[in-house]
């Protein structure tokens, strides 16, 4: 058989809003699809307006999710309070979802270090820059748990091109042989950057490679949040219960450049991505699904945006309203107790400004 | 009632293992972590006995990986475990160095101390034991350059298990170089007990008043070797100083030294560019400057990788060369 066959596109609501793995259906209620479709709104709009955000100067550069919504939000809430997460800088639908505040994840864009603070009592990771190193924290974190004797698990999200990285093999190796509780959850959105995945690797799936670290498996639509909700729980339950790690690859697509610096008509057609908005999308899935079942309802949705609008403005002033980063804070936590030459360079640098901000 | 000290003769390697066995029996959440750290009791034997005392979930054979060992550790000291990983060799841990680099050493600013990596990372260093290619790299000036990570190389056994608590029980990152030379080459009188010897504190290996000699790791007992003959025959009397810990260098005994004799001679195997000489003729010069009496003098390696054993004498400072450096300090 080949790795194509063995590793097939799970689906639970297809393009036309049908519901194809009728058994689960039942826990899909409709009033749960509401909830995941308002909290992947929340995300997309946060999007667009750091997008806007960035083209007026009141952002740095920013990594756009959209189109990524259901494989983030649906295995974020996989998830349970106590639980660890570890995004990179694409996966603020995650963490927004999991709990970081808006009000933060707006300001890691703007450079601030508060931007790589979660809530006190929320585990999350600073989003990982180098592409995979945080597959080795999450399998190091949910190892801590094991031997602690916690039955609390890590998810960490990497891309289709973090999985070329030497973290990834070592961090599946690792997890693997320690049986740890961790799930992989890939976004395989089809480029690393400007690099389409026919370059990126040969191998037909990313679930395969799980394959070689005798770790189970599973490719699933991620743009399908029943999808990506019940497998991801089916993978924390596997790894709540002590039988070990998943990987899973969320089939996806990013609508947009990797990055507010990048121009992704230099590799790819970007009349794809408009088709896709009208066929794949996360979001119009639901809203079909949910129409075909006589439970979408307009109102609902004009409310919501509403509300989700006024929390975006909300979070924006309080971004922009912050006070002026703290130059104690580029010294301060170096190390616990500064260093000599900390505390001389800081000195220094506060004599020569004579006491300005 | 008194309550005596027991003191033992150990090698450093055998130090090694005692600081690792003190913490490990008081802290449950230390950790042993290395490519054959456990059944064999590591390449140098530094864990011989630890896997058999505290169990196969505390002394840990991991896969054959630096990055996995240095990212999964990181994932444990984050999450309430302080682990001692051991890299097989200095000149082995560049796979990690990304880990160490973007991560671990940067853990705390990053989340202004809501996240930490309190990890010990030991590394045998150094030339001159005949070890195969790549075995005896001496790049701890590429560490020391790393915001966040404290660097610690101790030059006999009292120091290195001093210095190893202490590292173990530090709440930030340290590697904790050991020179590969010293790990047999004499025994010392060890307490058996717990005690640290603070990071960050030079010593003074021997004193005197006309040259101050900085060094650390194996030159520390090359240089004393030096100096002997020049004290005997022509009345020169030396500072040498053992720093210890090169991140944070021990600013305040450089200084008191210098002031005292004007003249300096730096002593490392390192590559002579970018080494560590470098910084501290910086510390020097902005602590003693005026008090020199002479150019600051360096005995080095070459901007050579760390050669192959057929090479690596004339590669390491030599006698002849601190004598040198010495006689030169002493010319102007």
């Amino acid at each position: 058989m080949k790795m194509i066959d063995q590793f097939p596109i799970v689906q639970y609501i297809n393009e036309n809003g049908v519901f194809t793995q009728s058994e689960f259906e039942e826990e899909m209620t409709p009033a749960l699809l509401q909830q995941l479709y308002e909290k992947m709104l929340r995300a997309r709009l946060l999007d667009r307006k750091c997008i806007k955000l960035q083209r007026q100067g009141r952002l740095g550069t920013y990594a756009p999710f959209e189109g990524q919504e259901a494989a983030q939000v649906g295995s974020a809430l996989a998830l349970e309070e106590e639980d660890w997460i570890f995004p990179t800088y694409r996966d603020h639908a995650a963490t927004l979802t999991f709990g970081h505040s808006m009000q933060n994840l707006l300001a890691y864009w703007v450079g601030r270090i508060e931007g790589s603070i979660p809530p006190e009592d929320k585990n999350i990771f600073p989003p990982a820059v180098p592409i995979a190193s945080q597959i080795l924290h999450a399998t190091g974190v949910a190892w801590a748990e094991k031997k602690k004797g916690t039955n609390h698990v890590s998810l960490v999200y990497f891309g289709d091109g973090a999985t070329s990285e030497g973290d990834f093999h070592e961090g599946l190796n690792f997890a693997s042989v320690f049986n740890v509780p961790v799930v992989f959850f890939n976004q395989n959105n089809g480029y690393a950057i400007s690099v389409p995945i026919e370059k990126q690797m040969k191998s037909k799936t990313i679930a395969q490679k799980g394959l070689a670290y005798d770790i189970p498996s599973i490719r699933i639509d991620g743009n399908d949040i029943a999808a990506v909700y019940i497998e991801t729980k089916k993978a924390v339950e596997r790894a709540r219960s002590g039988e070990g790690p998943t990987l899973i690859e969320a089939v996806t697509w990013r609508y947009g450049a990797h990055t507010t610096a990048d121009d992704p008509t230099r590799y790819r057609d970007q009349t794809e991505s408009d088709s896709r908005r009208r066929t794949t999308d996360p979001l119009l899935r639901i809203e079909t699904y949910l129409k075909n079942t006589n439970v979408w309802d307009e109102d609902w949705l004009s409310k919501i945006e509403d509300q989700i609008s006024e929390e975006i403005s909300g979070a924006v002033d309080n971004m922009e309203g912050m006070p002026k980063a703290d130059i104690d804070d580029l010294f301060s936590h170096i190390f616990k107790d500064p260093t000599w030459q900390l505390e001389q360079q800081r000195k220094h640098h506060l004599a020569v400004k004579g006491g300005r901000d | 009632m008194s309550t005596s000290v027991q003191i033992k003769q150990l090698t450093m390697v055998q130090a090694i293992t005692d600081g690792m066995k003190a913490m490990l029996e008081e802290d449950e959440s230390v950790l042993v972590l290395g490519e054959d750290v456990g059944t064999n009791g590591g390449v140098f034997r530094a864990t011989e006995g630890l896997i058999e005392l505290f169990g196969e979930e505390r002394v840990i054979d991991t896969p054959l990986a630096e990055s996995g060992i240095m990212g999964t550790s990181i994932g444990l000291s984050v999450n309430g475990f302080k682990p001692i990983v051991e890299m097989q060799f200095l000149g082995f841990i560049y796979p990690a160095f990304n880990q160490i680099m973007t991560h671990a050493s940067r853990m705390r600013q990053r989340s202004k101390g809501r996240f930490t990596c309190p990890i010990v990372i030991r590394a045998p260093y150094g030339a001159g034991v005949k070890a195969p290619e790549i075995h005896s790299d001496s790049s701890e000036a590429m560490f020391t350059h790393i915001p966040g990570l404290k660097v610690v190389v101790p030059s006999n056994a009292y120091d290195a298990k001093g210095l190893l608590i202490a590292s173990v029980e530090d709440p930030d990152p340290v590697l904790f170089l050991e020179p590969m030379r010293c790990y047999r080459s004499t025994k010392v009188e060890v307490p058996e007990n717990k005690y640290t010897v603070e990071l960050g504190k030079a010593e003074y290996v021997k004193n005197g008043e006309d040259v101050t000699l900085l060094t650390w790791g194996a030159m520390v007992g090359d240089v004393m070797k030096a100096v002997a003959p020049l004290e005997e025959k022509l009345g020169i009397t030396c500072d040498v100083i053992d720093l210890r810990t090169l991140y944070p260098l021990d600013k305040d005994t450089i200084e008191e030294s210098v002031k005292k004799t004007g003249r300096v001679v730096i002593v490392h195997e390192a590559p002579e560019s970018g080494g560590l000489s470098g910084d501290i003729i910086s510390v020097i010069n902005d602590t003693s400057f005026f008090y020199l009496k002479a150019p600051i003098q360096k005995v080095t390696g070459f901007d050579t990788p760390v050669p192959v054993y057929s090479l690596e004498q004339e590669y390491l400072p030599s006698m002849e060369k601190i004598q040198y450096a010495v006689k030169t300090t002493l010319s102007y």
